[in-house]
């Protein structure tokens, strides 16, 4: 339970509400509620999806962002050309620390940026040549990637280039595919468009090229795994357990995956995702034109991972099932050592996260593994079957805050006090000189893999090391203490 | 003299870069120093001046060099008749790129390169057809023309256009200097069209500043890419041009444009003659129902 009551909480919006001109206080009122378990539809408390206000500082991204930045941009033996001015590419270079195997520059591209660089003269006469240049120089650079994405930015759906005719044409000369993509930033709200156009793309470009080719010889135990993004090397630490229950990772899409694994993908028996946001609309997909099943999974924390596993098993015979147990029990020892050591550290602690994707839900477990409690939560893009799934997650009477804005957080921040802030690096600064200790949930902070039980030490590490800081006695100073703190100062003295 | 910059606009085909030519040798003839900014991507603005096809545009030489700045200004000015200074911004073939967007570069080239400091009286913009986005818009945009000429027949369409311009005058003359100056009959012999042209400027706040008819000379004379005036200056219709030519010089007629409702338009066609009374009955009807 959180230590406010839900009046509390719900009072503590309507004062951060207050500041805002009526309308944009409206607006906003629809996406910041209290949570209650009993709602089963999170419509009926929350908004989501909707275009920000101008005016607030957003956290969000753009379709582009949604597109090459998380759904393309980590099939490693593809080069991605972001098509427009040079800025989007380069500034979104490397970014989300998408592990991969591979010799970046012969047979790998994942942390290089391929981009048309636009200048005047093309915007004014059209990118379609350049663009074509382009992938002929890639391929002549280059001879070993497998395909070729074009990111579209802004600028070339003002313009209106017809990407689709370069590609085609390219793929007739190239032999190999070329995927155009119609991410344009300034389409939809959020970069959440940009997963769903990119999942299209992948729908009509890619899913269909292996289906006469019967040369792959697919097992019972095929599985595949999508949305993991292998952040900090998450996909390994997560194929490995699957692997020990005897299934076959046939594919793993983003983040060390390919492209012949996307296109044999179709051929798997079941379709694990990680990541629901991202890559919901292509799974659906293949289960209706292929039939292939899919489940959501959460591999954060042995809570979650059991009953991951086991919900994985339940899809194939008893040898699996049994090999579930037998993995779970396998790794007990070792994380049960982790809790050990570290929940006493961590016990009660209380955590505010506002990140992407699935992790404003999907940490929570791990942190509960710890004694931690999760007293706010929030999507930067989630859409409701996202706070859906949130609701029976979050404790009751807890904060839940949707496309927050910078003064609102930074503003339930100082009245919850969490002890941890989980979020991005946009936020990172602002909350630790605010003297909260605070990680980023996007890139692990550069550390990494949270996934598995493997990624779960690490995490509880991770979590101890920042929030047990001894730097964050030594925030204030002593002048400023006394003040705040008179019996503080009194027993420093 | 301080640079009075104009821009003339209407419907396509109308006359326009004929008619702009056509005035900017009158007044060259009577000793005024112009230049001619072509902001249609055919480029073809400047050819009766020149007595060219099509001169080189700017950005098809920016595109040529790598960018715009590796431009000089002299490789894109040209001086044809009456020491006139000749540019044309130039823009893609049909159906790729961004025309408007060349439009803004090539004005921003000139005025980089300092284009507008040397010594001018006159500044004419010949723009494309309709305002269809910002690009088009960007002549009369702040700092750039101030008086719009809109050149105009007494058709329906051509009616039209004029009055749809006016709205777009309104939106930048409430934020800037920018003024409807006068409306160009271009004639094209339709009955009482001096009149209907005379009503429709009244109506919109302006004034019909010439009337110029229709003859068969500015054809003979476009087909030597030359203008009347250098054709066959004697010819009448040259004279019209000079009239046109003095009439700008002496323009103050300025004014904020009251673009009038489709309803008072079409009544205004219909008192001409030009448009029946809508018998709402025949609506959706197709020639067999009729038959």
């Amino acid at each position: 339970m959180s230590t406010m009551t839900r009046e509390e909480t719900a009072a503590l919006i309507q004062e951060v509400l207050e500041v805002y001109p009526e309308s944009a206080r409206e607006e906003r009122a629809k996406h910041l509620t209290v949570n209650d378990q009993e709602v089963e539809q999170s419509k009926k408390c929350i908004t989501s999806n909707r275009k920000s206000l101008p005016g607030v500082m957003t956290i969000r991204g753009c379709a582009y962002a949604g597109s090459k930045g998380v759904v393309w941009g980590p099939i490693k033996d593809m080069i991605h050309i972001s098509h427009g001015p040079v800025g989007c590419g380069q500034y979104s270079r490397a970014g989300r620390r998408n592990y991969y195997v591979g010799t970046t520059g012969i047979n790998t591209f994942g942390t290089m940026n391929f981009t048309s660089d636009f200048q005047e003269k093309d915007i004014v006469f059209g990118g379609d040549k350049k663009l074509s240049k382009i992938m002929t120089e890639i391929e002549q650079l280059f001879p070993l990637n497998k395909g070729i994405t074009i990111q579209s930015e802004c600028p070339i759906g003002l313009i209106g280039d017809d990407i689709e005719a370069v590609a085609k044409q390219a793929a007739k000369t190239l032999e190999k595919p070329v995927v155009p993509v119609r991410c344009e930033g300034f389409r939809g709200v959020s970069q959440s468009l940009g997963h769903h156009i990119a999942n299209d793309a992948v729908r009509d470009w890619v899913l269909g090229n292996r289906d006469e080719d019967t040369s792959f010889v697919s097992t019972p135990y095929d599985v595949t795994i999508l949305g993991d993004y292998n952040i900090g090397g998450d996909a390994w630490a997560s194929r490995t357990l699957l692997e020990d229950m005897g299934l076959r990772v046939i594919a793993q899409w983003s983040g060390d995956g390919t492209l012949a694994e996307m296109e044999n993908t179709p051929k798997a028996k079941l379709n694990l995702l990680h990541c629901y946001r991202s890559m919901n609309y292509i799974s659906r997909h293949m289960e209706e034109k292929y039939g292939v099943p899919w489940m959501e999974y959460n591999f954060f924390g042995p809570t979650k991972i059991a009953e991951s596993l086991r919900q994985i098993a339940a899809f194939f015979d008893e040898t699996i099932q049994a090999n579930a147990e037998k993995v779970i029990e396998k790794y007990q020892a070792e994380y049960q050592a982790v809790i050990n050591k570290y929940r006493p550290r961590l016990e009660g602690k209380r955590v505010m996260l506002y990140v992407g994707g699935l992790r404003p839900r999907h940490i929570i477990g791990a942190y509960e593994d710890l004694g931690m409690e999760v007293v706010g939560t929030g999507y930067e893009f989630g859409h409701n079957d996202d706070y859906d799934r949130t609701i029976k997650e979050m404790g009751n009477a807890t904060l839940i805050y949707d496309d927050v804005t910078g003064y609102e957080f930074e503003e339930f921040v100082k009245r919850v006090k969490p002890d941890l802030i989980g979020s991005g690096i946009k936020e990172k600064y602002i909350f630790q000189k605010m003297g909260i200790p605070f990680r980023q949930m996007h890139s692990w902070d550069y550390s990494g893999p949270y996934h598995g039980y493997d990624g779960f030490a690490i995490f509880a590490r991770d979590m101890d090391m920042t929030l047990n800081n001894p730097c964050w006695s030594k925030v204030q100073a002593p002048w400023l203490k006394s003040e705040e703190a008179p019996e503080a100062a009194v027993a420093g003295a | 003299m301080a640079l009075r910059q104009c821009a003339i606009y209407g419907k396509g085909g109308i006359g326009k870069s004929t008619t702009t030519q056509n005035l900017v040798a009158g007044l060259a003839e009577l000793g005024k120093k112009v230049m001619i900014v072509g902001c249609d991507p055919k480029a073809d603005s400047t050819r009766l001046i020149l007595h060219s096809k099509a001169q080189n545009t700017i950005m098809e030489m920016a595109a040529e060099a790598g960018t715009v700045e590796d431009l000089e200004l002299e490789d894109v000015l040209k001086v044809g008749y009456g020491d006139i200074k000749c540019v044309e911004s130039g823009g893609p073939e049909p159906g790729v790129g961004c025309a408007g967007r060349g439009v803004i570069t090539a004005i921003n080239f000139l005025e980089e390169e300092g284009a507008y400091e040397e010594d001018l009286d006159f500044v004419f913009y010949d723009v494309l057809g309709d305002v269809v986005c910002g690009g088009f818009a960007m002549p009369i945009r702040e700092n750039k023309a101030q008086e719009i000429y809109i050149v105009c027949s007494g058709e329906m369409m051509a009616m039209y256009a004029a009055n749809n311009i006016s709205k777009g005058i309104v939106k930048y003359a409430s934020s800037g200097g920018v003024r409807l100056a006068g409306l160009i009959c271009n004639s094209r012999n339709t009955a009482r069209e001096d009149e209907l042209i005379m009503e429709l400027a009244r109506q919109l706040g302006t004034h019909m500043i010439h009337f110029v008819p229709r003859d068969n000379v500015v054809q003979r004379a476009e087909i030597r890419r030359m203008t009347v005036i250098e054709y066959d200056p004697e010819a009448k219709q040259a004279q019209e041009y000079r009239d046109l030519a003095q009439k700008i010089i002496d323009n103050k007629n300025m004014v904020i444009p009251t673009p009038i409702t489709m309803d008072a338009l079409e009544d205004l066609l219909m008192d001409f003659g030009l448009m029946d009374e809508e018998d709402e009955s025949v609506i959706g009807q197709k020639a067999s129902a009729e038959a």
